[in-house]
């Protein structure tokens, strides 16, 4: 793989991690638990889905396709999101813990991405960083509230954790080139940033008198295009216009 | 040639807060006048997923045809981010006449939305507390206030 695939393959991981997150999210519209909680979660897939435009924008720039066509017209296999961002809402717990560890993660990232001597993935991840700066407060939040709340509210949180602990370890893991770009200051360098993720979180479970599951296997594929079961019902509906009525805008 | 432009744009508002203009939000970066028909505009987006972002475009692009441009880009610059410091002075104080706190200066930036001391826009007392971090907008906040007891948007800090 040449420097600008290698390029196009990261920045597009980083926009799939967002678009689905985003999509998963937005399934929520109309469907959350208050008025409240129903606004923030679709202002958070908002805010994922601008992200994901400008990332598209520019994995477009060096690939020769639009957004549109980057978002709307690739199949399961050359989506290179994380598993976790996929999968299902199931309970108001798994929409928190999900958000939470994914958010963690992504304020890490795009720290350290806003240091990228990449001009443009700097200038994506500076903007982006503010708004996730919000995400992580309103998912630690609720966290708090939901683990340190009712034994029934602690037991969900609980199996919602227990359910999801296997996916945030594919976060560090780094593919071929997004080594050799980590190591041109152009990619964040994921694996060291685990200790710090780690940190945060358990700070986060103590407080919420909750527990981290014990072992530390993970689920792995997502970043090369091997997805759960569950990616393929997301695409069906995200991307049904586009399949169904090519090239059709509003 | 340059200052009729930016007079144009000045008198362009936010779609999604009409009493704003796109100088009060301070989002026009440069203009570039090309030709007597053409000219380029650079905005700064405010929030990635901003839906106004792409009318504000469209009301830029009217604006200009009007006054007589016919060729008209528009780019969008996204370094250096936008942020809620780019608001003009003005801005702030018809944001509060429209019933919208705007975001607080200083210090507070950077602290939790639940310490900050927000002023109720309508009776500007300080006894008011934050009812949920997301508002109608991605922008925005809610508070309400406990003096006057009315409920109010403030203008979260993006910074």
């Amino acid at each position: 793989m040449n420097n600008k695939a290698m390029l196009f393959d990261y920045v597009l991981h980083l926009a799939d991690n967002q678009v689905i997150m985003a999509q998963r999210l937005s399934e929520l519209c109309g469907h959350g638990p208050a008025l409240e909680q129903d606004i923030a979660i679709t202002n958070i897939s908002l805010d994922l889905i601008g992200q994901a435009r400008l990332l598209f924008q520019y994995a477009g720039k060096l690939d020769g396709r639009d957004e549109d066509q980057l978002a709307f017209l690739r199949d399961v296999h050359e989506f290179r999101n994380v598993l976790l961002v996929e999968q299902p809402n199931h309970d108001f717990a798994h929409v928190i813990v999900r958000q939470y560890l994914f958010d963690e993660f992504n304020f890490l990232n795009y720290q350290a991405l806003c240091q990228s001597k990449d001009e443009d993935l700097a200038a994506i991840a500076t903007k982006a960083l503010m708004e996730v700066k919000y995400h992580r407060r309103f998912s630690r939040n609720w966290m708090l509230r939901l683990g340190d709340g009712t034994a029934i509210s602690r037991q969900k949180m609980q199996d919602a954790l227990n359910d999801l602990w296997s996916y945030p370890g594919e976060f560090f893991e780094m593919t071929g080139g997004e080594e050799i770009l980590a190591k041109a200051g152009i990619a964040a360098d994921v694996a060291s940033m685990k200790p710090t993720w780690l940190a945060n979180v358990t700070q986060t479970v103590k407080e919420a008198s909750l527990v981290i599951p014990e072992g530390d296997w993970h689920q792995t594929g997502g970043k090369k295009g091997i997805h759960s079961e569950h990616l393929g019902h997301i695409l069906a509906e995200m991307q049904f216009l586009q399949r169904a009525y090519p090239g059709q805008t509003w | 040639m340059k200052g009729k432009v930016y007079k144009i744009l000045a008198a362009v508002k936010d779609p999604e807060i009409p009493v704003l203009t796109l100088e009060d939000l301070g989002v026009i970066r440069d203009v570039n006048v090309l030709n007597d028909d053409e000219v380029e505009v650079k905005i700064t987006p405010t929030y990635t997923g901003c839906p106004a972002t792409d009318v504000m475009e469209e009301e830029i692009r009217l604006a200009l045809f009007v006054a007589g441009f016919s060729k008209i880009r528009i780019t969008q610059v996204i370094s250096p981010a936008w942020t809620t410091d780019w608001l003009s002075q003005k801005g702030r104080e018809k944001l509060i006449e429209y019933g919208i706190a705007p975001p607080v200066e200083g210090q507070a930036k950077t602290a939790l939305l639940e310490d900050i001391s927000v002023p109720c826009p309508r009776c500007g007392s300080e006894d008011t507390k934050m009812i949920s971090a997301f508002g109608s907008t991605a922008c925005k906040a809610l508070f309400q206030c406990q003096s006057c007891r009315e409920p109010f948007d403030y203008f979260k800090c993006h910074a």
